[in-house]
């Protein structure tokens, strides 16, 4: 119990660097490509179109 | 003071992140390398000015994937921004958090901090995270094709910030809005007329951003902190509150949105913004 209370000051430096691995593991599978193919379109459904 | 530093973020954040002029004067969109990117609050890639990717856009486009992947790309960018700065994000980098913030200074209707319900209106926003952005990307939903339901039913900024000037400079999208465009016409004026009486009610009931950097809340890099030892529990932060928060909620509850009015608002200036979590009331005392 006081493990995890005591590691909670630090759980913003985990998510982090969680964060910073998913980035990485995102971008070797290409998934910026997927992002990058659907932000530069118009997103008909986003504006009441499709 | 604070209230003023905020609106300068808000409105900074919100033009630089739009700031794409082409697009709103010939009703096309940006398509340069930016769009890799998110922004950390919510803003409709879509929008003539967007320079970069709305983050819900981007997970419900990575689960839209045929099968399925885990959409790493989207997971980072929420737990990146999410780490550092919690609801932060809502309260000073979201556009659309800011045109509700500007609906609520009208001074129209008596004001109301939340809506009746509150305490089963609030779980809204994770319905709408996990029905409409998750399970409408990765099931069948309306038909035989996956969809980004959130985008395509619900968001009000995609309708703000993306229909209303696209469809505004461009005669050809403008002649295909039909039943559709109507809906989401009819759920951006709801919200935006209800934000001049109830505090944020978009945030507070239906983001599923909101809902996402919420559970960051508890343990984000920044912080409003509360030095306990020069409390004189006079309740003027919990009147400032504009979420209504007991002062344990405030910054650790995931409905904070770390506005800062309670730290403007405390006579003692016991609470303030710090970037250190471990940071606590006693070692204040000792130092």
């Amino acid at each position: 119990m006081d493990f995890w209370k005591n590691c909670k000051p630090y759980g913003w430096v985990l998510g982090a660097l969680a964060g910073v691995l998913f980035l990485g593991i995102g971008a070797v599978q290409g998934q910026f490509d997927v992002i990058w193919k659907k932000a530069v379109m118009i997103c008909l459904e986003c504006i009441g179109i499709g | 003071m604070r209230n003023r530093l905020r609106l300068t973020v808000q409105l900074l954040f919100t033009i630089v992140t739009n700031g794409y002029m082409y697009g709103f004067l010939n009703g096309r969109i940006y398509r340069g390398g930016l769009k890799y990117a998110c922004v950390p609050g919510l803003n409709c890639y879509s929008c003539p000015g967007a320079v970069a990717a709305c983050p819900i856009g981007a997970l419900q486009a990575l689960l839209n994937q045929r099968g399925f992947q885990i959409p790493f790309a989207a997971l980072g960018v929420f737990f990146v921004f999410g780490s550092l700065l919690g609801r932060f994000v809502c309260g000073w980098l979201c556009p659309f958090g800011l045109a509700q913030d500007l609906l609520h200074k009208i001074p129209l209707f008596k004001k109301r901090k939340r809506l009746p319900f509150h305490r089963i209106l609030k779980y809204g926003k994770y319905a709408a995270l996990i029905l409409l952005v998750c399970g409408g990307s990765m099931f069948l939903f309306g038909g035989l094709a996956k969809v980004p339901a959130f985008c395509k039913y619900l968001c009000p900024s995609g309708t703000l910030l993306g229909a209303i000037p696209l469809l505004s400079a461009n005669e050809a999208l403008r002649g295909q809005a039909a039943g559709l465009f109507l809906w989401k016409l009819g759920i951006l004026l709801g919200i935006l007329l209800l934000s001049v009486k109830v505090y944020r009610p978009f945030c507070q009931y239906l983001c599923p951003l909101g809902a996402i950097y919420g559970w960051f809340n508890g343990f984000s890099l920044v912080q409003i902190q509360w030095d306990q030892g020069n409390c004189v529990s006079c309740g003027a932060c919990e009147r400032a509150c504009p979420a209504a928060l007991s002062l344990q909620e405030i910054s650790r509850s995931p409905e904070c949105i770390r506005c800062g009015k309670c730290a403007d608002a405390c006579p003692k200036k016991c609470l303030h913004f710090t970037g250190r979590p471990w940071y606590n009331s006693a070692e204040s005392q000792s130092s």
